[in-house]
C-alpha cells in the first residue's frame, strides 16, 4: 500500500517536473536559436558598423546594415514614455491605494484592469486616426507620426502595469509603520510620502522595470504611429524602433539573405535589452524578499 | 481558496482538451486532402504569397471551393518574397507575386504565369487641388526634389510622402516603374495598403501610392500624364503605373490534381469575370 502510494507520488513529480521544464526548454530554445541565427549577420557586417552604423538601407543595391537609429530610437521613446507615464502612475497607484475612498478605488481600478486588456492593435489605431492628426495640427508640422506620438502612446500603455504592480506593493506596508507615524502627529500625506513610499519602494522600482519592459518591447501600437523610417531619432520626425524594424522587414526578407539574418541580429539586441531589464527587474524583487 | 484552485483546473483542462481536439481535427482533414476521388477531385489547394492578391485570390478561391465542394482552399497572405520561398520550399501548392519573378529566381526551377495586371493609383487627399501628374513628377517628388504643392500648381504646403515598407510588393512595383529605388524620401514607411489610404485620407499634404483594387472614395485618384487608371488604359499599356500578378509553380513537376484544376480554373476564360470583379485586370480574354 506505501509503496503504491509512493509510486504514485512519484508519478505525479515527474509529470510536474516535465510541465515544469517545457518552460525552461521555450525559453533555452528561443535563446540558442536567436543567438544562433543573430550572430552569422553580426560578423558579416562587423559589431561595430551594425551596432554604430546610422544608415539602414537593407534592400538596396548597395546595403547598409547599421542600427543605431533603432537603438536610440527604442532608447529615447522607452525613456519618453517612462518619464510621462512613472508620474502619473506613480500618483495615482498612491491615491488608489491610501486616499480613494472604497467606490472610487473600485472603479477607478476596474478602468485600469480594462486599459491593461485592451489590445495594443487598438492602442495604434486610435493613435493613428486620433492622435497622428492631433500632433500635426497641434504643432503645425506636415505629418504627425513621429517619435512623440509612439511616446505619448507607449505612456498610456504602460500606465496599467506601473498602477497595479505599485498599488500592490503599497498595500503589502505594514498598518503599523502608518499607525506609528500617524501617533507621532504626521498628517496623512506625509506619512503616505516619508514612510509608505519609502518603505514599499523596491516594489515600485519593480513596477518601473516592469513599464519599461513593456515599453521596449511593445511593436504594433508604435509601427502605427510612428512613420517606421530608419532616422535617427527626433521628436518630430519619423521613427523606428528595434521591434518594428524586425516586424515590418521580417514578411518580405527572403530565405537566407543577409537582411533576414539582420532582422534576426537586431531580434537578438532587442533580446539582450530585456534580459538587461529582467536581471534588473530580478535584483529589485530579490532586494525586496531580503528587506522582509 | 481550494474551491478556486480546483475551478482554475477544471477550466484549464477545459482549454487543453478543446486545443487538442483542435489538433486532430486539422490532422484528419490533411488526410482527407491526399486521397483522390474518380469524379469529383478531392483535396486541398494551398497558395502563398502576395498580400497585394488578396482580392483577386479570395474571389477566384471561393468561386472554385463552389464548384468543387470537396476541395479546401487556402491562401496565406505572407507577401511575394515568402510567397515564391513557400513555392520553392513546397510548403504549398501556387506561389503568389505580384511582380515578374526575377532571373535567379527562374534559375532555381520557378516559373511564373501572368494572372492580371493591377493598375498602382497615385493617391492624394481629397482636399489636395492637383489632380494630373506626370511619371517625372511622381519621380522627382518621391526623389524629394519637389518638396512643395505649389510647385505642381497646389496650394502651399509641405509634400508628405508616404510609402510602403522596405521589400513590399507595392513598394517594388511602384519604385521600379518610377525608377526611383532606393532613393526615396519616405516620411512614413506603413505595413499595409489600408494604413497607406487612411493615412493619406488623414492629412490634406500627403500622397501615397496603392494597389488600384483597394482604393475607395477616401482619397482622391490622381491621372498619371493625363492618362486614368482605368482597365482599358491598364490594358493597352497606357497607364503607365502598373505591375503583373503572376501564379507561380514549380517548373517540370505536376500539380496535385486540386491544384492543377484551380490553376486551370484561374487561367481560362471564364475567370475573366471575376478578376475584373477584384478591380484588376485579367491578362486572358474572354
Amino acid at each position: 500500500m506505501k509503496n503504491r502510494r509512493q509510486l504514485f507520488e512519484n508519478i505525479v513529480h515527474g509529470v510536474f517536473l516535465a510541465l515544469g521544464l517545457i518552460t525552461v526548454g521555450c525559453v533555452l530554445l528561443i535563446t540558442v536559436y536567436l543567438v544562433a541565427s543573430g550572430i552569422p549577420a553580426i560578423r558579416e557586417i562587423g559589431l561595430f558598423e551594425f551596432l554604430g552604423g546610422q544608415t539602414w538601407a537593407s534592400t538596396a543595391a548597395q546595403p547598409a546594415y547599421g542600427i543605431l537609429p533603432f537603438i536610440m530610437t527604442s532608447i529615447y521613446g522607452t525613456a519618453g514614455a517612462v518619464l510621462l507615464g512613472v508620474p502619473i502612475g506613480f500618483f495615482t497607484a498612491i491615491y488608489l491605494a491610501k486616499l480613494a475612498p472604497p467606490t472610487v478605488k473600485s472603479s477607478v481600478s476596474a478602468a485600469v484592469s480594462l486599459l491593461a486588456g485592451i489590445p495594443s492593435v487598438v492602442y495604434g489605431l486610435v493613435g493613428m486616426l486620433v492622435l497622428v492628426p492631433g500632433i500635426r495640427i497641434w504643432f503645425k508640422v506636415p505629418d504627425g507620426a513621429s517619435l512623440l506620438a509612439a511616446i505619448l502612446v507607449l505612456a498610456v500603455m504602460i500606465l496599467p502595469s506601473i498602477i497595479k504592480v505599485s498599488i500592490t506593493a503599497l498595500e503589502a506596508v505594514p498598518k503599523e509603520y502608518e499607525d506609528a507615524s500617524l501617533a507621532l502627529g504626521a498628517t496623512a500625506v506625509e506619512t503616505y510620502f516619508r514612510i509608505s513610499v519609502p518603505t514599499a519602494r523596491s516594489g515600485i522600482a519593480a513596477a518601473v522595470a516592469l513599464g519599461v519592459g513593456r515599453a521596449i518591447g511593445e511593436t504594433m501600437a508604435v509601427m502605427m504611429v510612428s512613420g517606421n523610417v530608419a532616422n535617427m531619432p527626433s521628436l518630430f520626425q519619423s521613427v523606428r524602433f528595434l521591434t518594428t524594424a524586425v516586424s515590418s522587414e521580417m514578411a518580405y526578407a527572403s530565405e537566407g539573405s543577409l537582411q533576414r539574418q539582420a532582422l534576426f541580429s537586431i531580434a537578438l539586441v532587442l533580446f539582450l535589452f530585456i534580459m538587461l531589464i529582467n536581471a534588473m527587474l530580478n535584483l529589485l524583487l530579490k532586494q525586496k524578499a531580503e528587506r522582509s | 481558496m481550494k474551491r478556486l484552485k480546483r475551478k482554475m483546473l477544471l477550466v484549464l483542462t477545459a482549454a487543453l482538451l478543446i486545443a487538442l481536439c483542435g489538433c486532430t481535427q486539422k490532422t484528419s482533414d490533411n488526410k482527407g486532402g491526399e486521397q483522390t476521388g474518380l469524379t469529383n477531385i478531392t483535396g486541398t489547394v494551398a497558395t502563398d504569397g502576395s498580400t497585394s492578391m488578396e482580392k483577386v485570390i479570395g474571389v477566384l478561391g471561393e468561386a472554385f471551393m463552389a464548384n468543387n465542394s470537396d476541395v479546401t482552399f487556402t491562401y496565406n497572405p505572407t507577401g511575394s518574397g515568402s510567397g515564391i520561398q513557400a513555392v520553392r520550399d513546397k510548403r504549398c501548392d501556387i506561389g503568389l507575386a505580384s511582380r515578374n519573378l526575377k532571373d535567379e529566381e527562374k534559375g532555381v526551377g520557378l516559373s511564373e504565369t501572368i494572372l492580371a495586371y493591377d493598375g498602382i493609383a497615385i493617391i492624394v487627399n481629397p482636399e489636395n487641388g492637383v489632380s494630373d501628374l506626370t511619371l517625372e513628377d511622381i519621380a522627382a517628388i518621391y526623389k524629394g526634389e519637389i518638396s512643395s504643392w505649389q510647385e505642381l500648381g497646389g496650394s502651399a504646403g509641405e509634400i508628405v510622402l508616404i510609402g510602403r515598407e522596405a521589400g513590399s510588393g507595392t513598394r517594388d512595383g511602384f519604385e521600379s516603374i518610377t525608377d526611383t529605388a532606393d532613393i526615396c524620401q519616405y516620411r512614413q514607411e506603413l505595413t499595409s495598403t489600408g494604413d497607406v489610404i487612411t493615412t493619406v485620407a488623414s492629412n490634406p499634404n500627403a500622397i501615397g501610392y496603392a494597389s488600384l483594387a483597394s482604393i475607395n472614395d477616401k482619397v482622391k485618384v490622381v491621372t498619371v500624364n493625363g492618362v486614368a487608371p482605368s482597365e482599358d488604359n491598364i490594358k493597352n499599356g497606357s497607364y503607365l503605373m502598373q505591375r503583373p500578378f503572376i501564379l507561380i509553380t514549380r517548373q517540370g513537376e505536376e500539380l496535385a490534381p486540386a491544384a492543377q484544376k484551380f490553376f486551370d480554373f484561374a487561367t481560362s476564360a471564364e475567370a475573366v469575370e471575376l478578376i475584373s470583379m477584384a478591380g484588376v485586370v485579367a491578362a486572358q480574354t474572354k
